[in-house]
């Protein structure tokens, strides 16, 4: 997992923080609720910035090398935004076995990027995923919410390029 | 009263092909054909045959459509709803019969199967409590509120011999009564729906396709051993499983069978959702309470035990999904029915996720003890291009190969442990002669590394250790003294490690290196690569007798290693092959082979 902090300029705005301070407010006395709010400010920012990390921090008490260790344990939890098309091609072993190796290596190929990067223009990103739970369809990617199977390499100019004009 | 039912499957597998799309079809030709109060559309859990979805059962002649597309949803209404003619070119080919429909139970696929903790599945709306009410729903919760006592409750469970379905098999009832003999006090009843490992989605075929016996099995856990909360620990990859309890629990408050006095018996019970994020470790117990207390979810050592000291420092139990199925049913028909079904030390049945190289790809439950032969040749359907089985993987990064000489065996946990594999949570991939045994058990090792959590020492500089070990091996530059040395940090992992994550992250390595020795020693010593897998040890050639002299190879090579004149056999430079595979995968003729 790529989980450095992340370089870009942060965006955040202040509808986004009044959002973030809210659900705070909200799950705060909640049992464990370090989880349920990580999980929301992504829904909010998209990602986790360390700027959103300090808020968060700050406002439950807590320390930051705290926040900071959940949230790089989890592979759900990303510290670099995503791209506008996510790809995701799913490593499980029914997938590996029927070639989705080969797939992954194609698209890192042709998109220039590895794991949890994403492309300088902002519109891909890629990543590795374990079992969608299509196992009949394998080898399968997602790009976003679309789902595609009984992929070859040679399947991928032609996927990626549906994006790549829309 | 509706004359058709329609059940189109809203499963993972289907959802992916496009099932969507068929409901709104079916939607929209109902409603021009004016069949909307005749006919119901019906969006159901997972059938299980994944490989041939999207999947359409039309009731009542039970006639199963596969690999139904949007295009032929007209013909299905116009033919076979208004005119009452099955369409048979859809129908499911092993179900096609003379003048009527062969029904599924007689099926290949189906024959040997007996569902009992996917009774519902692919049979009711799973958004829909009446639904799960009309087949004996939260019946059983009635029973043992009103007519067992706690004792009583966890004595049937223990009874009955159902273990433990997530992984270790431990007897399900045991952690029931080391929970309930605590005293009293708060108390947590927990479900374990992190399902990790790469291959197996039971877990999430029940919560899809029946999220309400997994609420009534774990209300009967919290009247059984006292508790008045519990916590579905459910992976956030998984959406509409998420959205499937929401609903669930959103339905069951609302007709009072969670939450305050249930069923007017005075006992309170509640349940709320702990959303995963994505950590394989999170499904071992101690991992999982620490992740739902909102920390990283790293493992602690045992004792004490989480049915002493568990969530929050409380008394807790943890089931996984597939485990709470079973319970209801076993409280409405008894403990002696369920231990009549399997083996002497393995009760019930187990669900498997059958995926690879395997025709019948999907879910099928079995009773314990049916041969991996059936369950590959039988049910699986066999092998596709005629390959050869080579082996089955069981239980994930934590389970083992077994290969052909076992295809006989009784599967069940005690049987599979003794062969070097495990049951694990019933991932169960084909693999054939094509797949290379080192490449992966190194699979394997890169996901043990990738998910260890760092806490111990053994398993995180331990995997990394083999993982590189493996990595020479596949790469041709690994010694005989490399395997010894390979083996001796298995065994040290094995013993030393904290959690059942390490201490298992070896056996992938160990069954592979007891079955399939010759193909390391092959790698290290041959340098080759029986299966053609491994890039590095691969060469490319050309076969002078098949190649027609197109040039399509060598006008596609990346490197310019191929060369030869037109209508002339072609040869490759294997020093600047890079062993792309780009020929292999151009060449129509079938010239072009790995060796």
């Amino acid at each position: 997992m790529s989980n450095r902090v992340c370089k870009l300029p942060f965006k955040g705005t202040e509808n986004q923080e009044r959002e973030l301070r809210a659900l705070i407010q909200r799950l705060r006395d909640q049992d464990g609720a370090l989880m349920p709010v990580l999980q929301g400010a992504q829904e909010i920012y998209g990602y986790l910035p360390i700027e959103v990390m300090e808020i968060i921090a700050s406002t439950m008490g807590v320390s930051l090398e705290e926040v900071y260790g959940v949230a790089t344990f989890y592979s759900q939890f990303s510290l670099n935004p995503k791209g506008r098309y996510k790809v995701s091609v799913c490593l499980g072993t029914a997938c590996y076995v029927k070639g989705s190796g080969d797939v992954y290596a194609k698209l890192q190929e042709k998109l220039g990027i590895t794991t949890g990067e994403c492309t300088p223009d902002g519109e891909f990103s890629l990543e590795a995923c374990r079992c969608v739970g299509a196992c009949g369809l394998a080898p399968v990617m997602t790009v976003n919410d679309d789902v595609y199977g009984r992929l070859v390499p040679d399947d991928i100019d032609g996927i990626l390029a549906k994006y790549q004009n829309a | 009263m509706f004359r058709s039912h329609v059940l189109v499957c809203g499963g993972t597998g289907c959802t992916s092909s496009g099932s969507a799309r068929i409901i709104t079809a079916f939607e929209r030709e109902l409603a021009s054909a004016g069949l909307e109060k005749e006919i119901k559309v019906i969006k159901t859990g997972c059938f299980g045959l994944c490989a041939l979805g999207p999947i359409v059962v039309v009731y009542p002649e039970g006639a199963f459509y596969s690999q139904v597309k949007p295009e032929d949803v007209p013909e299905i209404v116009e033919e076979h709803l208004l005119k009452g003619r099955i369409v048979k070119r859809l129908l499911y080919s092993e179900t096609v019969q003379e003048d009527t429909v062969k029904s599924l139970g007689e099926t290949q696929f189906y024959k040997k199967q007996m569902r009992v903790a996917l009774k519902n599945c692919g049979v009711i709306d799973p958004e829909n409590i009446n639904e799960y009410i009309a087949y004996d729903g939260y019946m059983a919760l009635g029973k043992a509120l009103t007519e067992m006592t706690p004792e009583q409750v966890v004595q049937c469970i223990l009874d009955s011999g159902l273990r433990g379905r997530g992984g270790g098999g431990f007897p399900t009832g045991r952690k029931w009564a080391f929970a309930a003999a605590q005293p009293k006090g708060i108390k947590y009843v927990c479900c374990n729906a992190d399902e990790g490992d790469p291959g197996a989605f039971m877990d999430r075929s029940v919560l899809e396709g029946d999220p309400h016996v997994v609420l009534e099995a774990m209300a009967i856990a919290g009247y059984a051993i006292g508790a008045q909360q519990g916590y579905i620990y459910v992976r956030a990859e998984y959406p509409i499983a998420v959205k499937r309890l929401q609903v669930a629990i959103g339905q069951a408050r609302e007709l009072g069978l969670l939450g305050q006095n249930i069923l007017g018996t005075g006992f309170n019970f509640d349940i709320d959702i702990r959303l995963g994020a994505g950590a394989f470790v999170c499904g071992e117990e101690t991992a999982l309470m620490t992740s739902i207390e909102g920390r990283r979810g790293e493992p602690r050592p045992r004792p004490p035990f989480p049915a002493v000291k568990g969530l929050f420092g409380k008394p807790t139990i943890l089931n996984n999904v597939e485990t709470y199925a079973n319970v209801p049913q076993i409280i409405l028909k008894g403990p002696e029915w369920f231990s009549s079904i399997g083996t002497e030390k393995s009760k019930g049945t187990k669900v498997f996720a059958l995926g690879g190289k395997i025709h019948n790809t999907g879910l099928v439950e079995v009773p314990m003890g049916t041969t991996l032969r059936e369950i590959v040749e039988e049910i699986g359907g066999g092998i596709p291009n005629g390959k050869k089985f080579k082996a089955a993987q069981t239980g994930g990064p934590s389970g083992g190969c077994i290969p052909a000489q076992y295809l006989d065996i009784p599967v069940d946990y005690d049987n599979l442990i003794e062969i070097g594999s495990m049951m694990g949570s019933g991932g169960l991939i084909v693999m054939d002669e094509d797949t290379c045994m080192v490449d992966i058990a190194k699979f394997f090792l890169e996901f043990t590394v990738d998910e260890s959590c760092g806490k111990c020492t053994p398993c995180r500089i331990g995997t990394k250790r083999l993982y590189e070990l493996l990595d020479k091996i596949t790469k041709g530059k690994a010694t005989m003294e490399d395997l010894d040395k390979l083996e001796t940090l298995c065994y040290h992992i094995k013993e030393n490690a904290l959690c059942g994550l390490g201490q298992t992250a070896p056996n992938p390595v160990l069954s592979t290196l007891k079955y399939f020795r010759d193909e390391y020693i092959a790698h290290i010593v041959e340098k080759r690569c029986p299966a053609g897998v491994c890039k590095s040890l691969l060469t490319i050639q050309i076969l002078p007798d098949k190649c027609k002299g197109c040039t399509l190879c060598a006008r596609n090579c990346p490197t310019g290693a191929i060369t030869g004149k037109v209508k002339e056999a072609h040869v490759i430079d294997p020093e600047k092959c890079v062993k792309c595979g780009v020929c292999i995968e151009k060449c129509r003729f079938g010239a072009i082979v790995k060796k």
